[in-house]
Parts: C-alpha cells; sequence; structure tokens
C-alpha cells in the first residue's frame, strides 16, 4: 500500500496517521489522568531499544515487546497499589532508560545515534512503519468506537462503572497495552522525549473547548494536524529540525490556550 | 405480612493493614426502609456502604443482598458517591453523566429507551434544561442532583447514598431530602448531617467502629429541637446504645 511513496508523501502519511493515535490516546490518556504512566512507557521503552541492538533482531519488535512487557507491569502496579504508584513508575521509567544505555554500550562497533530515537525524525520514517501505524490507528479506531461508553464511565467514575458491571480492570489493562503501542508507533516519527509533549498538548486545548469526550478527539485530531503541517512548513523555510518545530508550534499554541483561559 | 429482608449483615468485620475499622456488625434492613447511618468523621460509614455496595471485601463475616453476595446485586443497586467534585474539566455533559446509569456489561451502545429513561429522570428532577451542559458548569447541589438522577435512572431496587447533602447550600439540602422522602424503594443514607433524622427514616445506625440501631429515629424530640448540637447527639447515642 505504502510501496510508491516519495519519502515527502511518507512523511504526510505519518502525519496524518500519528494524529490519528495522538488524538484517541492522548484524549483517554488526559481524561485518565495516565500522562505520567504514559511518559514511563514511552522513556522506559529505549530499553528495548538497547536490547534489539544488542541482540540483532528488529528495533520495532524489540521496542514493541518491551513497550507492552513495561505496560503490563505498569497496569499491574498501578491498580493494585495506587497509593505509591508515582514511586514506582519513575523507577520503570529510570531503569527502563538505563537498560537501553546500557545494551547499547555494549553493542559491539554500534555507534548508536541515540538522538534520533529520542527526538525521532518524521521526514524519514521507512514504510514498515507506516504499515505498522496503519495497524495500530485501526485498532485504536475500533477500541474508542465500541467501547466509548465504558471508557467515559471508567474515566469518570470508576466505581461507579464497576458497579455497572463493566470490567474496569479488564479495560486499564487494554488502554495501557493500546498506549504502549501507540508510543511504539511514534518513536520514529516524533522521537521518545517529544511523545508526550504532542500526546498532551492537542488534548488539553480540545479538552477545554468541547463537551464531550467525541469532540474532544475530533479537535485534537485537527489540532495535531495544524501543529504538525505548520511545524513542517517552518521546518522547510527556516533549515530546522521537524519535531522540534511541530513541538514548538504546539507549545505556543498551549501558552495562548493557557493565558486565553486565565482570563 | 412478614417483610422481605433486602440486605442482611451477619458477623462482620473490616480491617485496614491491622487494625479494625468495623467489628463485629450485625444488621438486618427490610425492602423499602428508609435508614440513616450517622456517626463521627472515621468511624466507618463510608467503608460500611462501600463493603454494601461490594466494593470492599469483609475480612470476616458476611453480607448478602437479596440472598446474594453484592457483587452479583451490584448493577440492581443506585449509588450516590460522596465525593461529587471530581474530573471538573471532563469534557462530559450532563446527559453522558445519567446515562451510565444504564450502562451494563452486555449492551455497547445505548438504546432508544435507555435516551427516554434519562429524559424523564432529567424531567422528575427537575434538570431538563442542564441535559447538554458540562458538569464544570454546574453548581454544587446541580451535581448531586445530576449524581442522583444517575443512581435513579437504572431504575434500582436499593439506593444508597454517601453524604447526598455535603457541601450543598440548605435549599438544595431541603430539596434533596424531599426526592428521598417520596422515593418508594429500600434507601440508605449515610449523612454527617443530623437533620436527616427529621426527614421522614425509619431507623437509625449509628457506626463507630460498631453498629448501634435505634428503632426511634429522632429520639422522641420534635423536628423544632432539631438544631441540637452533633456532639451531644452521639453522645446521647454512646450512652444509649447498646454496647
Amino acid at each position: 500500500m505504502f510501496e510508491t511513496l516519495t519519502l515527502f508523501e511518507n512523511s504526510i502519511v505519518a502525519v496524518l496517521l500519528l494524529c490519528v493515535a495522538v488524538s484517541i490516546i492522548g484524549s483517554l490518556m488526559l481524561i485518565n489522568r495516565y500522562g505520567y504512566i504514559a511518559a514511563s512507557i514511552a522513556h522506559g521503552s529505549y530499553g528495548g531499544i538497547g536490547l534489539a541492538l544488542y541482540f540483532g533482531f528488529s528495533i520495532l519488535l524489540g521496542t514493541t515487546l518491551f513497550a507492552i512487557f513495561l505496560a503490563l507491569l505498569l497496569a499491574i502496579i498501578t491498580y493494585k497499589n495506587p497509593q505509591r504508584k508515582d514511586t514506582l513508575i519513575g523507577v520503570i521509567w529510570a531503569v527502563g532508560m538505563s537498560i537501553g544505555i546500557v545494551f547499547v554500550d555494549l553493542t559491539p562497533g554500534y555507534n548508536a545515534n541515540l538522538m534520533s530515537f529520542l527526538f525521532g525524525d518524521i521526514l524519514m520514517v521507512p514504510k514498515e512503519d507506516l504499515v505498522f501505524m496503519g495497524v495500530v490507528d485501526t485498532l485504536l479506531i475500533i477500541f474508542v468506537v465500541f467501547f466509548y461508553n465504558r471508557l467515559l464511565a471508567i474515566a469518570y467514575d470508576r466505581d461507579f462503572a464497576y458497579l455497572r458491571g463493566i470490567n474496569v480492570k479488564f479495560f486499564h489493562f487494554l488502554t495501557l497495552f493500546l498506549i504502549a503501542l501507540t508510543v511504539v508507533m511514534s518513536i520514529r516519527s516524533v522521537g521518545l522525549i517529544l511523545i508526550i509533549a504532542l500526546f498532551s498538548i492537542p488534548p488539553f486545548i480540545a479538552e477545554r473547548f468541547t463537551n464531550s469526550l467525541k469532540s474532544m478527539i475530533l479537535l485534537s485530531g485537527i489540532l495535531c494536524l495544524i501543529f504538525c503541517f505548520t511545524g513542517l512548513y517552518l521546518s522547510y523555510i527556516l533549515n530546522i529540525s521537524a519535531t522540534a518545530a511541530i513541538i514548538l508550534v504546539s507549545a505556543v499554541a498551549f501558552s495562548i490556550s493557557f493565558i486565553k483561559a486565565k482570563r | 405480612m412478614k417483610k422481605q429482608i433486602a440486605i442482611e449483615v451477619k458477623n462482620l468485620f473490616f480491617k485496614y493493614d491491622k487494625e479494625y475499622i468495623l467489628e463485629d456488625i450485625n444488621l438486618k434492613i427490610y425492602e423499602n426502609e428508609y435508614i440513616a447511618i450517622i456517626g463521627p468523621n472515621g468511624g466507618g460509614k463510608t467503608t460500611f456502604l462501600k463493603l454494601l455496595l461490594g466494593l470492599l471485601t469483609p475480612t470476616k463475616g458476611s453480607i448478602k443482598v437479596y440472598d446474594k453476595p453484592p457483587s452479583r446485586y451490584k448493577t440492581s443497586i443506585g449509588y450516590l458517591p460522596q465525593r461529587v467534585n471530581f474530573n471538573l474539566d471532563m469534557p462530559i455533559s450532563v446527559k453522558d453523566i445519567v446515562l451510565q446509569g444504564r450502562l451494563n456489561s452486555k449492551k455497547l451502545f445505548y438504546e432508544k429507551e435507555d435516551y427516554k429513561k434519562c429524559d424523564q429522570i432529567l424531567e422528575k428532577l427537575d434538570l431538563k434544561d442542564l441535559k447538554e451542559r458540562k458538569i464544570s458548569q454546574l453548581s454544587g447541589g446541580q451535581r448531586q442532583k445530576i449524581l442522583l438522577a444517575r443512581a435513579l435512572v437504572s431504575e434500582p431496587k436499593i439506593l444508597i447514598l454517601d453524604e447526598p447533602t455535603a457541601s450543598i447550600d440548605i435549599k438544595g439540602q431541603k430539596e434533596i431530602y424531599k426526592i428521598l422522602k417520596e422515593l418508594e424503594l429500600t434507601k440508605i443514607v449515610v449523612s454527617h448531617d443530623i437533620k436527616i433524622l427529621f426527614e421522614g427514616i425509619d431507623r437509625v445506625a449509628y457506626i463507630n467502629r460498631k453498629l448501634f440501631m435505634h428503632e426511634n429515629p429522632n429520639f422522641g424530640l420534635k423536628p423544632a429541637e432539631g438544631h441540637f448540637c452533633e456532639m451531644e447527639l452521639f453522645d446521647y447515642l454512646r450512652k444509649n446504645s447498646d454496647v
């Protein structure tokens, strides 16, 4: 499907696919207060990159498996031990990254460009990643369409959702699993460090101007597209990093919305 | 005619870590009874409600709701939580909150009947004009009524309310008490507000680690005398409870 695309067209498709995921997962992250958990998965998943390089298997596979492992671990911790979750999330964040750094150091003859994983490059997204992004987006759309009412009820009042017979634990695990997949699919386009900014800013702005999760997701997606294409344009005319430009555009919009809300 | 038992609690104990919060609780609540649960802060009132709802598991003893464990009867219980000011930033409308009371594990989407019931309960509680409003745009009293509507829209057999009049003004409190008085179902209300003793309840349970049931809900006091201080009442209850 994506074989005949040029590098530039690749990046356009990557932006579109990224914005679908950002709008859905970012909105769910925000209403469930999962931002710190997602940041932990994003940074901890660097361990998967290190392991993949050291043992010589696909980076996409290594990161995916490691991120899923971290997501399940975090799901257990945050569900069973909500009082101490901040500390435990922080530990997983640091340990995951350290595993990655150690294994990259141990990989013989490999001069890893850590910056490429930390900041990504939306102009260099390989075609195999586009396929993966398409699959993750499809799963996310199915997830949010079919379970919309349950997801909304759990985010608003977990105890009440449980009393209505909803399997709260299952959805907690499933949501973190999908956050892990979304983090992995975004690594090469926006990088580990900047994933959280892009996942947080469009939904945060959208939350203030909408009165339903549906419209929040839709507005987040539109804002994400505007930030990404404006950032890409600025990177082209100013000859600067595309990812950093996207995040800075988002940050300006974030500041404006914040000031507007204060008034 | 013999009254049907709605809830039966036998030799119930509950502890957090090593400390017992509730000890040897025995209680029968009959169908359509209106029970108030009062007691000092930290006395175990909310814990007791969470046990009745199946949100917590007893350390010892048993709870039966219509002869079933609470976890198997939970969808027939309407619940109003103590905290109503949570997630105020969330983009959610009044209608979406009330509809949550129609959720169940079998259906993925709401049906026509659910929307109809939602409209009916909003109309009944005089909330219809707020239907599309975002939760953050409402007052504390309005939020309380919306969560009451969410508890009632499922047409429960038992209604459990945790501090339904907390942090709302006198007018709002009167309105909530009036609505509760008119509802014909089993009602259990935890309250720190002793005015509830004059609002048509059948029996009052005083919980302070142990539970003492009083058959005479206002202790022979006339409503006009209902301004006595909470501490005096608790002293009275402590002295007059069957320890």
